[in-house]
C-alpha cells in the first residue's frame, strides 16, 4: 500500500469523497490555497489538473505540492498531450520526491481547444501505456527503457478516467478493464447527469468483473446557472446533460436555480452510492469550490475518515 | 497519395516581388491526381499571375512545364534546358519534389506554390482525406485496416479518448473518430474481444522522430 490517503480510505471500507482543483493562470500560490481553503476536511484527497482544456496553468505537480503542504493528500494529474515518455517518468520520480502519492492518468484535452491552438502535440504514449509506465516504476522498479530505477521506486496510487457518455458505448467498460488490467487502481468518470444511463454502464462494468479490480469514483457537478447546464449540454463533446435537467432548473426562480444545481447534484451522490460498485464519488464543482463543503454536507458524506 | 493544396495566392505573388521571370513547375503524379499542381493548375496560376503583374505594372515572363515527376533524377535532370533564364522555380510539386529540382540546380531559388499537406485517398470527387503518417511500422493488421496514427487526433493505441460522439472527433464535427472506426470493424469482423489486446509502447524510431529516414536496396544499386 502507498502512502496515499486514498488508497487508505478506500481500501478501508469507506465511501470516498474527492474533489478537484484547477490551478492558476499565474505564479501565485495564494490562488491555490484559497481554492484548497474551501475544500478543507471535506475530501479525502484533491485532484490537481494539468493544464485543462489545454490552457496554460500552473503545472499539476506545483500545485500538489502547495496542497500537500496544506495537508491534502493531492492526486497529481498528468496528461500524455505535452510531455513523452523520458518527460513523463522524470516528473514521476520528482512527484514522488516531493511526497505526491496519487497519479491520475490522461489522454489530455486537444490542444486545438486551448489557449495555444497552434502548438505541437506529444501523444508519444497513451493513457493506458502511462498507467503501466508507472506500474512498471512502482513495482518493477523499471524504465520503460528497461533500466533499474536507483534508490526510490515512486510511490503512487494510480488512477484513470473513464466517460460512461462518450461513444462508442459498448466499448466503455471494456475500456475500463484494459485500464484495470494496466494497472489502474481507481477510477474517475467524467459528471454524471444522465444516472440510468451511468446504471448501465455499471452493470456492464460489473459484469466484467472490473468493479472488483478498480475502486470506482462516481463524477458529480453541480450547474451553478442554466447557461452552464446548456453550455455543456451542447459545446462539451461526450457530456450527456438531458433536457430534464434543465426542464428542472427552468423551473424555479432565478435566484434559487444554483441552490437546485446543488440539490440536484446531492440527489445523483446518493442515487449513484446506491448503484452495486460504486466506491465513492468525485467532485467536481468546477470554478465553484465554496459549494464543496455544502454538497459534502448535504450528502451525509461528513465528517471524512 | 501525396496530397497538397496550392498556398493563397498573396503569399505566392509576395514570394516573387523580385522576378520577371520564372519556370513555373508542375508535376504530373500525385499533385495532378488532388489537382493541387497538375498541367491544369499550372495554367491557371500562371495566367493568375500574369494578369495581376500586368495590372501592378511590372509583368512577369512565365515558362509553365508539367515533368512526370519531380522526385526522380530521370525528370529533374532533363529540367537544364526548360529552366533557361529564369530567375527563379515556382513549383507546385510536392515538397519532395521542390527540394529535389532545388538540389539539383543550385543557382536559382526553388519557391513553394503549394502546401504539402498528407497522404492521402479521393474519398469523393473534390475531397481528399489523410490515411497514413508514414510512421515505418505498419500496425493496420491490429487494427484491422484503420490507421490509429493517422486518423486518432491524439494517435492513440488503445481505444478512444473520452471526447468521441456520434463516430466525430472531439477535434471537429468533420472529422469521424478514428476509434470509432476502428470499434466499427472489429464489430464487422465479429472481432470486439481483439479490443481487449494491450497495444504496446511504439516504438517512434522508425518515424520522423529517428531522424530523415533512408531507404536502400543494395542490388538496385548502380
Amino acid at each position: 500500500m502507498s502512502a496515499s490517503n486514498l488508497e487508505r480510505v478506500l481500501k478501508g471500507g469507506n465511501f470516498a469523497v474527492t474533489s478537484e482543483c484547477g490551478p492558476p493562470r499565474g505564479a501565485d500560490p495564494e490562488a491555490v490555497r484559497k481554492k484548497g481553503g474551501y475544500l478543507k476536511g471535506y475530501v479525502d484527497a484533491v485532484n490537481v489538473t494539468d493544464n485543462q482544456t489545454s490552457v496554460v496553468r500552473m503545472s499539476s505537480i506545483g500545485a500538489s505540492v502547495l496542497l500537500k503542504q496544506m495537508g491534502f493528500d493531492p492526486i497529481m494529474q498528468m496528461v500524455c498531450r505535452d510531455r513523452n515518455r523520458i518527460a513523463l517518468q522524470s516528473d514521476l520520480l520528482g512527484a514522488s520526491a516531493l511526497g505526491l502519492n496519487n497519479v491520475l492518468c490522461l489522454s489530455g484535452d486537444h490542444q486545438k481547444f486551448g489557449d495555444h491552438p497552434t502548438a505541437k502535440n506529444v501523444f508519444d504514449i497513451d493513457s493506458m501505456q502511462l498507467i503501466k509506465t508507472i506500474k512498471g516504476l512502482r513495482d518493477d522498479g523499471r524504465f520503460l527503457g528497461g533500466e533499474e530505477v536507483k534508490g526510490g521506486k515512486p510511490d503512487m496510487f494510480i488512477g484513470c478516467a473513464e466517460n460512461p457518455f462518450a461513444d462508442p458505448f459498448e466499448i466503455r467498460a471494456m475500456r475500463l478493464a484494459k485500464k484495470a488490467a494496466c494497472g489502474a487502481q481507481f477510477v474517475q468518470t467524467q459528471c454524471i447527469f444522465n444516472v440510468p444511463k451511468f446504471e448501465k454502464w455499471m452493470e456492464m462494468v460489473r459484469d466484467l468483473g472490473v468493479h472488483e479490480k478498480v475502486y470506482i469514483l462516481a463524477g458529480v457537478t453541480p450547474c451553478k446557472s442554466i447557461g452552464m447546464a446548456r453550455y455543456m449540454q451542447k459545446s462539451v463533446p461526450g457530456m450527456d446533460v438531458p433536457e430534464d435537467l434543465i426542464t428542472r432548473l427552468k423551473g424555479v426562480p432565478k435566484e434559487g436555480v444554483a441552490d437546485e444545481g446543488i440539490k440536484i447534484a446531492i440527489e445523483t451522490v446518493q442515487q449513484v452510492r446506491a448503484i452495486k460498485g460504486v466506491a465513492g464519488v468525485h467532485l467536481m464543482a468546477i470554478e465553484w469550490e465554496e459549494k464543496v463543503a455544502e454538497l459534502v454536507q448535504g450528502a451525509g458524506l461528513y465528517p471524512r475518515p | 497519395m501525396i496530397v497538397a493544396n496550392r498556398k493563397p495566392f498573396e503569399e505566392i505573388v509576395e514570394m516573387l516581388k523580385p522576378y520577371s521571370k520564372i519556370l513555373l513547375l508542375g508535376c504530373n503524379e500525385c499533385v495532378t491526381v488532388c489537382a493541387a499542381g497538375g498541367a491544369k493548375e499550372v495554367a491557371v496560376l500562371a495566367s493568375e499571375l500574369r494578369m495581376h503583374r500586368e495590372k501592378e505594372g511590372s509583368p512577369l515572363e512565365i515558362v509553365e512545364h508539367t515533368p512526370e515527376r519531380n522526385c526522380d533524377p530521370e525528370y529533374v535532370d532533363s529540367l537544364a534546358p526548360v529552366i533557361g533564364d529564369a530567375q527563379a522555380i515556382l513549383s507546385m510539386a510536392c515538397g519532395c519534389g521542390i527540394q529535389f529540382v532545388g538540389e539539383k540546380y543550385r543557382d536559382k531559388r526553388v519557391l513553394p506554390a503549394v502546401n504539402t499537406s498528407f497522404y492521402g485517398v479521393t474519398e469523393e470527387q473534390g475531397m481528399w482525406a489523410e490515411r497514413c503518417q508514414g510512421c515505418g511500422n505498419c500496425i493496420l493488421d491490429k487494427t484491422l485496416g484503420v490507421c490509429p496514427v493517422a486518423r486518432c487526433a491524439k494517435s492513440l493505441f488503445n481505444g478512444p479518448c473520452g471526447g468521441s460522439h456520434g463516430g466525430k472527433c472531439e477535434v471537429s464535427d468533420e472529422t469521424p473518430c478514428g476509434w470509432q472506426l476502428i470499434v466499427d470493424r472489429y464489430k464487422e469482423l465479429n472481432m470486439l474481444d481483439k479490443y481487449m489486446e494491450i497495444q504496446p509502447l511504439k516504438d517512434w524510431s522508425t518515424s520522423r522522430d529517428g531522424g530523415p529516414r533512408k531507404r536502400v536496396r543494395e542490388d538496385l544499386k548502380s
